[in-house]
């Protein structure tokens, strides 16, 4: 089961401009709002018309720019899932699920109408109307409406953006579950960093419209290409930076200069590292460590369990604005080191810095 | 008008306008109802150019007076018409009978349907349909299982504006159906007629006929637009 995408697209602001090919593996398509993620999925699903390019699921052409193919949304079998679920609010849940296989005989339309409540955990609730369900069991019903008609693919469009935080987890749970037995290729759009982490086993980064990074999650995490990359997967700590040596960089910004590993790309244009990969090292032992360095304490911001330092390297800041580095510790290690004497000393791990191209 | 022979007080009322104007009315709007729902339809499908042209047309009888109206039918309908000359050829005439005044009423309230039913189905996230799609739906299951469910208490608003519109029409009936006790003489000529006639009775009669029906429609386009609509009550189990 594969499903091919190449295409482009005029929009108000920019160009959407894709190419990727994705198979059965659960691929999250990480962007900004506004990159173009839901214009992708509705050109997918056969509610827009790219200006160009070709859309293959299964061998069976979807669109075809150059052989004026444009298949109907009704006849592409490509299931969607709604940011807000689009439930027909004058059906109950039963008469959502059934509207796809009215082609279907009795029979079988009973068959797939258990099979999606049973699936989506949603029993008991097939006679009440989507009004009178909360916004999880929304999801889910309109997950089963999807499912029941068996499309060769699927894709959720921020599926998880209208529920509350502590359903997220669980439903998260959920599409996890039902993705590891579609067995079909499946897209979800998302702009959380974590969801889209969770969720999909492949990664695709999309920047006004274009693929600005593409490949399994986890390369994608940890070698970001370039700079907006690396700000979408969530690095905060940025600094211009040129290479000095086969393993030195310059960090312009930071003041200072770093020993690096891996080789240094030819475009190194900036150096990067996440805000929970800064450490903290003993004065005592902070000269015999490269890539250490003293830094002040701008201020900090607390979340239940963690901590954000903002720092400020090589001297003392000039007010609350004057910060370098961001950096995330969880508030047992802050407990221990925050009555300690300014300069602290931050160290960055060789292996933990991105470099990143223009 | 020498058709009407004044009553005396004493003479029984005859109740046939009230018959014509009903059965006029039911008959105008159910042909506007289909006409102005699948226009609206239509409309709201095509959007982009030539909308503005189409609207003119549609709304054009809004506006005129229903005189014009009434005079543009009969150079439509009549002997020399090019309507009027097909249907003569079929061997039958609409001027000055029943259905004409069945053609006036839809004619003079259709732009209320279609701009009521219009803003209606404009009114429907258009993500209903997109999902009825991606499920297979066919465009007409999309119309009709989707677009006009949600779209309904806006349509029925709009049917019942009609159909009050319909029951007062006069200037065009008169202008194409004329005024013949038992088959074209609705409520408002009935009226005009009395009191022409100086028969102030049979007139009050029929125009406190015609305010007891107008309060049981404004009654009816209340309850849809105000009691049913907001709170989408019907979707909801109590």
């Amino acid at each position: 089961m594969t499903l091919e995408v190449t295409i482009a697209k005029r929009l108000p602001d920019f160009a959407l401009d894709v190419s990727f090919a994705t198979d059965n593996k659960p691929l999250s398509i990480l962007g900004p709002s506004g990159a173009g993620k839901s214009m992708l999925f509705r050109c997918i699903a056969g509610l827009d018309r790219p200006d160009s390019g070709r859309i293959v699921l299964n061998e069976r052409i979807l669109f075809d720019a150059v052989q004026r193919i444009q298949v109907p949304a009704r006849e592409r079998r490509v299931g969607m899932l709604f940011q807000h679920y689009a439930l027909f609010p004058h059906r109950t849940i039963e008469e959502n699920i059934l509207f796809g296989l009215s082609h279907l005989s009795r029979e079988e339309q009973l068959k797939r109408l258990a099979a999606a409540i049973d699936g989506t955990h949603i029993g008991g609730l097939e006679h009440r109307y989507p009004r009178e369900l909360s916004g999880g069991e929304q999801q889910r019903a309109a997950l089963a409406r999807s499912l029941a008609v068996e499309p060769e693919a699927l894709l959720l469009d921020e599926p998880l953006s209208a529920l509350d935080t502590h359903l997220r987890s669980q439903m998260e749970e959920q599409l996890q579950e039902i993705f590891a037995g579609y067995q079909r290729p499946s897209l979800v759009v998302t702009h959380n960093i974590e969801e889209a982490y969770r969720l999909g086993e492949r990664l695709l980064v999309l920047v006004r419209g274009r693929v600005a990074a593409f490949g399994d999650k986890e390369d994608v995490f940890r070698r970001p290409p370039n700079l907006e990359v690396a700000r979408i997967t969530g690095c905060k700590n940025f600094s211009r930076a040129r290479a000095i040596s086969s393993s030195v960089i310059e960090a312009v910004q930071w003041g200072c200069q770093l020993q690096v590993a891996g080789t240094i790309p030819a475009s190194l244009a900036h150096v990067g590292i996440r805000a929970h990969h800064v450490d903290f090292t003993e004065a005592s032992n902070a000269s015999d460590e490269s890539n250490s360095f003293p830094c002040w304490l701008v201020r900090w911001s607390e979340t239940p369990f963690r901590i954000t330092l903002f720092l400020k390297l090589h001297r003392p800041p000039n007010g609350p604005g004057d910060y370098q580095l961001q950096v995330e510790v969880f508030k047992e290690k802050w407990q221990r080191f925050r009555e300690r004497p300014l300069p602290w000393h931050v160290r960055f791990a060789p292996q933990s810095l991105l470099l990143l191209a223009e | 008008m020498l058709l009407v022979a004044p009553l005396s007080p004493v003479t029984p009322i005859d109740w046939s306008p009230l018959w014509i104007s009903l059965g006029t009315s039911v008959s105008a709007t159910l042909l506007t109802l289909v006409l102005g729902v699948a226009a609206a339809a239509w409309r709201e499908r095509r959007g982009g150019g030539g909308v503005a042209i189409v609207d003119g047309i549609f709304l054009l009888p809004l506006v005129l007076p229903p005189t014009v109206v009434g005079f543009f039918l009969l150079l439509l309908f009549g002997r020399h018409g090019p309507l009027g000359k097909v249907l003569l050829r079929m061997g039958t005439t609409l001027v000055f009978s029943w259905p004409a005044t069945v053609i006036a009423a839809a004619v003079i309230s259709f732009p209320l349907m279609y701009l009521t039913s219009l803003a209606a189905i404009e009114q429907v996230d258009s993500h209903y349909l997109q999902a009825a799609r991606t499920l297979g739906a066919s465009e007409w299951k999309v119309f009709s299982e989707v677009t006009l469910p949600l779209a309904w208490p806006g349509v029925l608003a709009g049917a019942i504006l009609s159909f009050a519109r319909a029951l007062g029409e006069f200037g065009a009936t008169l202008m194409i159906a004329g005024n013949i006790p038992g088959r074209t003489a609705t409520i408002p000529i009935a009226i005009y007629f009395a009191v022409e006639a100086n028969d102030i009775q049979r007139a009050m009669v029929w125009c406190g006929v015609d305010v007891a029906i107008s309060l049981m429609l404004l009654g009816g386009l209340y309850y849809w637009t105000h009691a049913r609509v907001p709170g989408r009550a019907r979707w909801v189990r109590r």
